[in-house]
């Protein structure tokens, strides 16, 4: 498997992947393992569901990042305090009660003006890498079909807005978001036909609509190989019905569910290693991709979260 | 139109049978669009009528079952002959259409336009066209205001609708009363003030130096032009924003949420349940998908499992032909079981906690293989069905 060995050298990482595929798994487990090499490390959370802080047993957070774990602080993006910092520090107007307007005026301008909504979210996270407050700011990004949409932005802005203090401030942020030692995307997916569909879709659009470069494809609950080849044969001995009441009575109950179950994790297996070769094949060459194994948990955790990042670990060979 | 609330359905086949519209929702990646899609079949063959599927995003293979490909907005009929290899003759009709949301937004301004010069004036609009073709929101509107559309022509006995993949998996409940109130705000009101008399009252001034300055002149210039040209339409606009929202509280209209057990997703799906019975919306099914059997949660075979796994090489002896070999699969089968079991019985606790909400609740179990085809889809629907 080849790895990745710059992921972890970047300064902002956007993690993105089709719904419930583990994306903020993945965010939680990589977050965890640069704290584990000593990096200081923001993740943030797009959506205010506190899905990454929960992975870390953490009560939630919120715009003002708080350390949830040994070098990992939280946030949650929230646009409206986004809009209160940007204005303070970059255009030096205080928020203060004689622009009485002014949660009304950013609800009108962030419909109105497309993208206002976006790039507040964005340029929050570039701007912590410009500020150097972190090593690496991880970002549990929205679904991959809106991925793009915000990080195209930037760009969508700029080429609107020809004069005035945004176009400038969208400046900065393209070259943080375009410099691929700095930024990079990690799209995350299951074995499963939708998602890897989706994934090869997302790689093409990020490609062609944004300035954003992939960084990995992580395939998560890849399923393990139960049976070689010679393990199956002795297997469908076993199910052979007089070899099959034999076991039973040996073992002293019906051994039929158990069969059934490893029957089962075969299939499951199978029907997923199609779509990881369709997915493996359709990806451009070079892009790693990284196998995170299914976790058969009874809950998701700090301890989940650290099982994940050693897994991303040996992945990028570390 | 009873003065009596009916009885609660009981099956997916009695709730569809009561209602005009199915709304399914939920988390991504969950089979949400094929499950639409396999209920509006089972519709079409087991209880007649015109019923149509209108989805947002089917995969490519879903959409060749359905006739689906390289169609746009328009509703197209699903040949009888679809049904064929699947050994079923629908007694109704099936349709289907796919949401075009550019195109969408491109026929509500044709309908709403108070002249011809207004109308091509906002379908040039940057602004515009950015609104209606990049960004998201927009899709969460367009596909509501696209049922109402359907629904009031009144050409289906039964409408599946197979919601957008939301940012927020409420965006779309939400999306027709944003519009309205978008349309009716006063900053609206002021920021097309000064384009049309030059003068900036004392109200809106910090407004302006704010705005101004943010994104400067010729932007906002931009911005006024758009909204002086939308606001020719202003009253047919909220008005049919508000339309839309009624019919999603309307008892005609019910919810569908469509989720896995897998831990995200139930937790959007709990979210979702929550929120649909706080704003009294109906929420008539839940159908979860890839359920694990339930032979894995079974006590007595979880013991049984273990002891096999323990004693794996007696059990082995004489066995089959390969006792060593025999001895790795026996091991290798109990502990898959034991694995498997945890994940069961995770999953079984978070159904447990999701059945109260719903009129019915239905599990689905892992398919061997991916569905593509219309015999796939009435083998779905079937399951879901009753």
């Amino acid at each position: 498997m080849s790895g990745a060995p710059d992921l972890l050298d970047l300064k902002l990482v956007f993690v993105t992947g089709k719904g419930g595929v583990g994306k903020t798994t993945v965010a939680a487990g990589l977050a965890q393992l640069a704290a584990e090499q000593g990096k200081r490390v923001l993740v943030c959370e797009t959506d205010a569901k506190g899905d990454v802080t929960a992975l870390f047993e953490a009560p939630p957070t919120d715009f003002t990042p708080r350390e949830i774990a040994p070098g990992i602080w939280s946030m949650s993006m929230d646009t409206e305090a986004s809009l209160r910092e940007y204005l303070k520090l970059q255009l030096r107007i205080p928020v203060v009660g004689r622009i009485g307007p002014l949660a009304k005026a950013f609800d009108f301008v962030a419909t109105a003006a497309p993208g206002v909504r976006e790039i507040l979210t964005v340029g929050k996270f570039a701007w912590e890498v410009k500020e150097r407050h972190y090593d690496l700011v991880v970002v549990d990004a929205p679904a991959s079909g809106h991925i793009v949409g915000q990080l195209a932005a930037p760009q969508a802005i700029n080429d609107l807005v020809k004069v005035g203090l945004i176009r400038s401030q969208t400046e900065w942020m393209l070259e943080i978001l375009s410099d691929q030692r700095q930024t990079g995307l990690v799209a995350v997916c299951t074995p499963e036909e939708m998602p890897v569909n989706e994934t090869l879709e997302l790689v093409t659009r990020v490609r062609e609509e944004t300035t954003v470069r992939m960084s990995a494809v992580v395939v998560n609950r890849v399923l393990p190989e139960l049976f070689s080849q010679r393990d199956e044969e002795i297997f469908e001995q076993m199910r052979e019905p007089a070899t099959e009441q034999v076991l039973s009575e040996r073992a002293g109950g019906a051994v039929t569910p158990v069969l059934d179950a490893a029957r089962l994790a075969v299939t499951l297996r199978r029907t997923r290693s199609t779509h990881l070769q369709r997915l493996q094949a359709g990806l451009p060459e070079g892009l790693p991709v990284l196998l995170l194994p299914y976790l058969f948990a009874r809950s998701f955790g700090a301890r989940t979260t650290r099982q994940v990042a050693r897994a991303l670990g040996e992945e990028l060979g570390l | 139109m009873t003065a009596q609330a009916p009885a609660r359905a009981r099956t997916v086949a009695q709730l569809l049978a009561a209602k005009d519209i199915v709304i399914a929702c939920g988390p991504g990646g969950v089979g949400k669009t094929t499950t639409a899609a396999a209920l509006a079949a089972t519709a079409a063959v087991e209880q007649g009528g015109r019923v149509l599927v209108l989805t947002v995003d089917p995969a490519r293979r879903l959409a060749d079952a359905l006739g689906l490909k390289g169609i746009g907005n328009d509703e197209v009929r699903i040949p009888d002959d679809a049904f064929g290899p699947a050994a079923a003759r629908p007694r109704g009709e099936l349709w289907a259409a796919m949401l075009d949301t550019k195109q969408s937004w491109d026929d509500l301004i044709r309908a709403h336009a108070p002249d011809p010069q207004t109308r091509e004036q906002i379908l040039a609009n940057p602004l515009y066209q950015n609104i209606s073709g990049r960004f998201v929101q927009s899709h969460d509107y367009i596909a509501m205001e696209r049922l109402y559309e359907i629904h009031s022509e009144g050409k289906y006995d039964l409408i599946v609708v197979d919601t957008p993949p939301t940012r927020n998996a409420l965006d779309f409940l939400d999306a027709p009363q944003r519009m309205a109130d978008f349309f009716s705000s006063r900053l609206l009101r002021w920021l097309i003030v000064p384009y049309r008399s030059r003068l900036v009252n004392m109200a809106s001034r910090p407004f302006y130096q704010v705005a101004d300055r943010i994104l400067g002149t010729q932007f906002l210039a931009d911005i006024s032009e758009f909204f002086i040209l939308f606001q020719s339409m202003y009253s047919g606009f909220v008005e049919r924003a508000e339309a839309v929202t009624r019919l999603l509280s309307d008892r005609r209209t019910t919810f569908m949420i469509v989720s896995t057990l897998e831990a995200t997703p139930v937790r959007e799906a709990e979210f979702f349940s929550a929120e649909l019975t706080a704003r009294k919306l109906h929420l008539g099914a839940i159908v979860l998908n890839k359920v694990l059997p339930e032979y894995l949660r079974d006590a007595k075979t979880d013991k049984l499992a273990q002891s096999m796994e323990a004693r794996a090489a007696e059990l082995a002896d004489g066995l089959t032909e390969d006792p060593a070999v025999a001895e790795r699969v026996i091991g290798e089968v109990a502990q898959s079981f034991l694995n498997f079991g945890v994940v069961a019985r995770r999953e079984a606790e978070q159904q447990a906690e999701l059945s109260g909400a719903p009129d019915v609740l239905v599990t689905v179990p892992f398919f061997d293989a991916d569905i593509y085809d219309m015999a796939g889809l009435l083998k779905l629907g079937a399951l879901v069905w009753d």
